[in-house]
């Protein structure tokens, strides 16, 4: 982390501790672990949702039914149990500031969550543009490196957000 | 206690003793857990939100859980296999544990549900066709599944909050 970047994030993080909504989640003892709870449950419908994707990509899963399809079907479930990640953390993280912007294994996994989200993008885009994209006859080689750099992605992002509590 | 004593037993052995003095060896065994779980809940919510006839449904029910549920079967193994390591591990604490008891009894709800669901709901599940339409049977074991494995995922988070 550049050293301009690190000292943002310590006055973030100090300016988040003093704030009375994070005292008030802290002293609230359920309200954390509900928030993770739900942040799992959001996380189960994106990753389950974009493993779907990746594995029809791959040719394992559906592969009677158009690459097209089978995206259309799943990618609004990686979208919009997005927006429910990104509010559950936003309050894990107003709880737990220290725990959450000064530890490494958060900051990979954002960086790892702003690599899947582009992935997933590219992967949309191609889509569009080329309606037998992942279908049998079409070049295999960009839908395979895709579906596995997606699957990766989302498999790091979730160890890194268990190893946040172990990296103190 | 008899089972307090097995309990210490299986705490004792090489594996279990391995796995909680090892710093690196239960996290990684934990972050698989979640993982594998991630998969289960994700894939079963995937089946259920078809039986309660509110997605997929341009997707035969039948067809649907024969693409997904061999996914869901393997990432349940991996789930059991390393909640057991887990368990070793600290087998006496996580037994009298509330939410770790909590947890198993709702598995066993959740297979049960699942099992009256493929007995008897799903006889002719492959005449439903693509409709929003399911059986009565359908809907409530959809519902019925979905309640108690997002209950299985708050539990599992409560133990590590309480566990002494």
């Amino acid at each position: 982390m550049g050293p301009a970047i690190g000292k943002w994030l310590s006055a973030l993080t100090t300016w988040l501790e003093h704030t009375s909504l994070s005292h008030a989640l802290q002293v609230t003892s359920w309200v954390v672990p509900t928030t993770q709870t739900i942040h799992i449950l959001a996380i189960a419908a994106v990753a389950s949702s974009a493993l779907m994707v990746d594995l029809r990509l791959l040719g394992a899963f559906a592969a009677d039914q158009p690459a097209r399809n089978v995206s259309a079907r799943f990618l609004p479930f990686v979208w919009w149990p997005l927006i429910v990640l990104l509010a559950s953390g936003a309050l894990l993280i107003i709880a737990e500031p220290g725990r959450s912007l000064r530890n490494p294994a958060f900051q990979l996994k954002m960086l790892l969550l702003a690599a899947a989200i582009a992935v997933t993008l590219v992967l949309q885009r191609r889509l569009r543009r080329d309606a037998s994209f992942g279908d049998r006859g079409a070049p295999r080689l960009a839908a395979t490196a895709i579906a596995v750099v997606s699957m990766l992605l989302w498999c790091a992002i979730i160890f890194a957000g268990r190893w946040i509590a172990y990296y103190r | 206690m008899d089972l307090d004593r097995a309990l210490l037993w299986l705490q004792s052995t090489a594996i279990a003793q391995t796995i909680s003095e090892n710093e690196m060896l239960f996290p990684w065994i934990e972050s698989i857990h979640v993982l594998a779980i991630v998969l289960v809940v994700g894939t079963i919510v995937v089946v259920d939100l078809r039986l309660i006839g509110v997605a997929s449904l341009d997707r035969a029910a039948g067809t649907l859980m024969r693409d997904v549920l061999p996914f869901t079967w393997g990432a349940f193994v991996v789930a059991a296999i390393t909640g057991s390591l887990l368990f070793s591990s600290n087998a006496r604490d996580y037994a009298h544990n509330f939410f770790f008891e909590g947890k198993l009894v709702l598995l066993v709800l959740a297979g049960l549900n699942m099992a009256v669901f493929h007995l008897v709901g799903a006889r002719d599940i492959d005449r439903w066709g693509p409709t929003r339409r399911t059986p009565l049977a359908a809907k409530t074991a959809g519902a019925a599944s979905l309640l108690v494995w997002m209950t299985v995922v708050a539990f599992g988070r409560w133990i590590g909050f309480t566990l002494h």
